[in-house]
């Protein structure tokens, strides 16, 4: 460096310093680099990163209380919910002028739904008192209390505006309480009554049955993707298309064809009933429940497993077990010791594949799964599309892809991800 | 080393993959923007309707389409997404962009979606044609005005079909035989909702129609409902497809199932199975068409002018050619003649035929408008049990 200072900054060409003119040709490189790919990173952006976060976002928003009633939230600051005396005269007030706003731009219904989430009842209680409420006039027709009460008994429902007065805050808890099988009260978070647990139930049914399906399809894929890879080429082509050939076919139709193979009238027990193994009256049920669920998927996800099975497994030279098996080392201790450590990253990750694809289906539970073998994401789809609880549904979505990181996180620390590779 | 030459493959199928599903939403996207393109401009000649799909979209077109695109010209692009209607609106709504005219949607949908606010408000009476004796439209429908933004198109019901084959000499003609697994043996298909399952085994346990929806609205009533219910638990194949109870029904896989009375007419009528309908205490149910709120005022204009034409009474009475769905018109019901292709009468297959109307449930929207949600958390943990 001493050098440097004494000859001065070496040049270019044309007279600028070399350190300078390399940064600025490196950084033009960079940015024409970024130039190339932006129209692809604002696609990933608008068409993937944003609506997903404002999903997840969701789990968490709840302005339309605040926004529906404003002045009823301010008043009912003043109201000890505790209490369980009604609230007072302002409120009502309040409340009267709030709702004939609302009405006006269509809101109160839609205030309706959301509460009644959380108390049965809000729903019908919104839609039939706003046809009478917008009969009211905000000034000439006051008090209130009474008249609300008149046109509805559950505007004197002391619970009513607990409610209210719970669920007003712009940020909420609320969805991830009910989430993990409790919910949000004027006294803090409680648990569900145990006739409507469900959803705690179902994660872990989630985890678990993709962890049996994860674990059978490397049962499974492992000697297909082992034989694949050791025959020759002319063979090993004709087996890969019939591997490939399921994976082009409608998800559905393979589906609904397991239903024809498994159900009791199906081909399974029929053949099974004619050749005398199964009596006629005591079909096998291996449908409509949790076995079905694993079979139906084990099959569908399986070339998910053989195709980064076979690439690895293409990748392992066979010198290194003619090399173990010409030191003396038996069939066994080859494959052990030789062969499947290199096959590993193989399993790895067919395994995460699988995994994360089985964690959030849901057609084909639904359509094979009976009562016990639906999964969380079953419960998710019931929400986006039917009761439209999309809040809830966000944070059912927001708990699934954290502990799909948890998982891919522990993945990495016990297996190392640098341990996994497509080919 | 020597995997080299095949590696790619497995590169291009997850490629691929990708690839197949990231076209498959440019393509929406490009169609929404076609759509939204065309209707900034000249869209007069289009407009989507959305309804679900099978024999039901059929009948529509044979009724409603054909002879609407005759007589004004208009194209109608199908949209068989019914089933997530209520869902896709919402989206649509958030996103500033409807790209549906006209939607088939249940009554109990419709009014989500006109609490929801996504739905128009219909004014019958100027918006919908009087019958052909000048009754004002508000009168010809009826009761079956639910919600003020929906306009009914058909009377269905949910009820069962039964296979003749496997009950003996003793066919089921009351609902409770569902319940009798000591004469029925067998399995039973019923719907993996609340809706409907508990209403019937609070009426074979003793409880009368009236009371029904006084006994729902109470925990005990829930428990007592889902309690009768467990009597059959472990004989229920639950659907959540209307396709599947037909094909249940077809395999002998179920003795009995429940379904849309039109879904069974078809097992019974054209694919000729040895299966009959059991009428008792079928739950009347309606569907119809909804506007989405926010069209632009000349979309807003075609669909309505659509609708007067499709929910007149001549085209209602026309549906039920084609399909065994009574017409939501008091007016139709004396129109209804012959299928189209059968050419057997469909009056008597109608669930409102007074043969098979003796013992009916009315679909009680305002209940499961406010206790779906609940009812349906304690339903779904009753099954997971």
């Amino acid at each position: 460096m001493t050098d440097a200072t004494q000859s001065g900054p070496m040049l270019a060409a044309d007279g600028t310093p070399l350190k300078k003119s390399l940064a600025r040709s490196l950084r033009r490189r960079k940015l024409r680099a970024l130039a190339l790919i932006s129209p692809l990173l604002l696609f990933v952006l608008l068409s993937f990163v944003i609506p997903i976060v404002s999903m997840l976002f969701r789990s968490v928003e709840n302005g339309i209380v605040s926004q529906t009633i404003p002045l009823t939230v301010v008043e009912l600051q003043n109201w000890d919910a505790e209490g369980g005396e009604l609230p007072n005269e302002a409120v009502y007030a309040a409340f009267t002028k709030d709702m004939l706003a609302a009405i006006e731009a269509k809101q109160h219904t839609r205030l309706g739904s959301r509460l009644n989430y959380e108390k049965t009842g809000m729903s019908s209680m919104f839609r039939r008192s706003g046809r009478q409420i917008k009969k009211l006039d905000p000034e000439a027709d006051a008090p209130f209390k009474d008249k609300l009460i008149e046109i509805h008994d559950g505007w004197g429902d002391v619970d009513t505006w607990r409610t209210i007065k719970t669920h007003a805050v712009p940020i909420t808890n609320g969805y991830f309480l009910n989430a993990v099988d409790m919910r949000r009260t004027p006294e803090g978070a409680q648990a569900q009554p145990d006739d409507k647990k469900i959803l705690i139930k179902l994660f872990g049914r989630t985890l678990m049955m993709s962890l049996i399906i994860t674990g059978s399809c490397v049962l499974l894929a492992y000697p297909i993707s082992y034989l694949l890879a050791n025959l020759p080429m002319r063979i090993s082509n004709l087996l890969m298309i019939l591997v490939l050939l399921p994976f082009w076919t409608s998800l559905l139709v393979r589906t609904s064809a397991w239903k024809v193979m498994l159900q009791q009238q199906g081909v399974i027990n029929e053949t099974l009933v004619w050749l005398g193994l199964v009596a006629d009256d005591a079909r096998l049920v291996i449908i409509n429940n949790q076995f079905g669920t694993i079979i139906a998927m084990t099959h569908i996800l399986l070339p998910f497993m053989i195709l980064p099975m076979y690439s690895v497994m293409q990748t392992i030279p066979p010198t290194y077990t003619r090399a173990a098996k010409s030191m003396g080392a038996t069939n066994w201790t080859t494959f052990w010791r030789i062969y499947f450590p290199q096959s590993i990253p193989g399993i790895g990750a067919g395994s995460i594949l699988v995994f994360i694809l089985a964690i959030g289906y849901y057609i084909t539970p639904e359509i094979v799964g009976g009562t016990k073998g639906v999964f969380i994401s079953n419960r998710i789809a019931y929400h986006i599309s039917s009761s439209l609880n999309w809040g809830l549904a966000a944070a059912l979505g927001t708990i699934l892809l954290v502990v799909v990181l948890v998982l891919y996180w522990a993945y990495d620390k016990i297996v190392g991800i640098d341990n996994v590779k497509l080919g | 080393m020597i995997g080299l030459p095949r590696d790619p493959v497995f590169k291009v199928k997850i490629y691929g993959y990708n690839r197949e599903l990231t076209m498959k939403v440019t393509k929406t996207t490009l169609m929404a923007s076609a759509i939204a393109a065309v209707a900034g401009g000249a869209m007069a000649e289009e407009m989507t309707i959305v309804s679900w799909g099978g024999a039901y979209s059929k009948s529509q077109l044979k009724a409603y389409h054909e002879p609407y695109s005759e007589k004004t010209g208009v194209t109608i692009l199908n949209d068989d997404s019914s089933a997530e209607g209520v869902a896709k609106l919402r989206a649509m709504n958030e996103a500033g962009n409807i790209t549906w005219d006209v939607v088939d949607a249940v009554a109990a949908d419709a009014i989500r979606l006109c609490d929801e606010g996504l739905a128009m408000e219909i004014d019958p009476d100027t918006m919908l044609a009087p019958a052909p004796d000048g009754t004002p439209a508000s009168e010809d429908f009826g009761d079956l005005l639910v919600s003020d933004c929906f306009i009914p198109q058909i009377v269905y019901s949910t009820t069962f079909g039964y296979r003749t084959d496997l009950v003996g000499d003793n066919p089921p003609t009351e609902i409770c035989a569902v319940f009798d697994l000591e004469n029925y043996p067998g399995k039973r298909s019923l719907e993996k909702r609340p809706i409907n399952n508990m209403e019937w085994a609070l009426l074979c346990d003793g409880v009368a129609k009236d009371d029904v929806y006084d006994v729902l609205a109470t925990p005990e009533g829930q428990d007592q409902a889902l309690a009768k219910l467990g009597t059959i638990k472990d004989s229920v194949v639950w659907w959540s497809a209307g396709a599947d109870t037909p094909q249940l029904l077809a395999d002998g896989e179920v003795v009995m199932g429940s379904t849309y009375n039109g879904r069974l007419f078809s097992v019974i009528e054209e694919q000729k199975q040895p299966v009959a309908m059991l009428w008792d205490a079928q739950v009347f149910d309606l569907d119809g068409w909804i506007i989405p709120a926010g069209l632009s005022e000349e979309r807003k204009q075609r669909a309505l002018d659509y609708i007067m034409f499709a929910t007149d009474t001549q085209r209602l009475a026309d549906q039920a050619k084609y399909i065994s769905y009574g017409p939501a018109r008091a007016s139709s019901a004396p129109l209804v003649g012959q299928h189209a292709e059968l050419g057997i009468d469909m009056a008597p297959h109608m669930p409102t035929d007074p043969e098979n109307a003796k013992n009916t449930f009315l679909y009680n929207y305002e209940f499961w408008a406010d206790y779906r949600d609940d009812i349906d958390a304690k339903f779904q943990a009753w099954l997971a049990q």
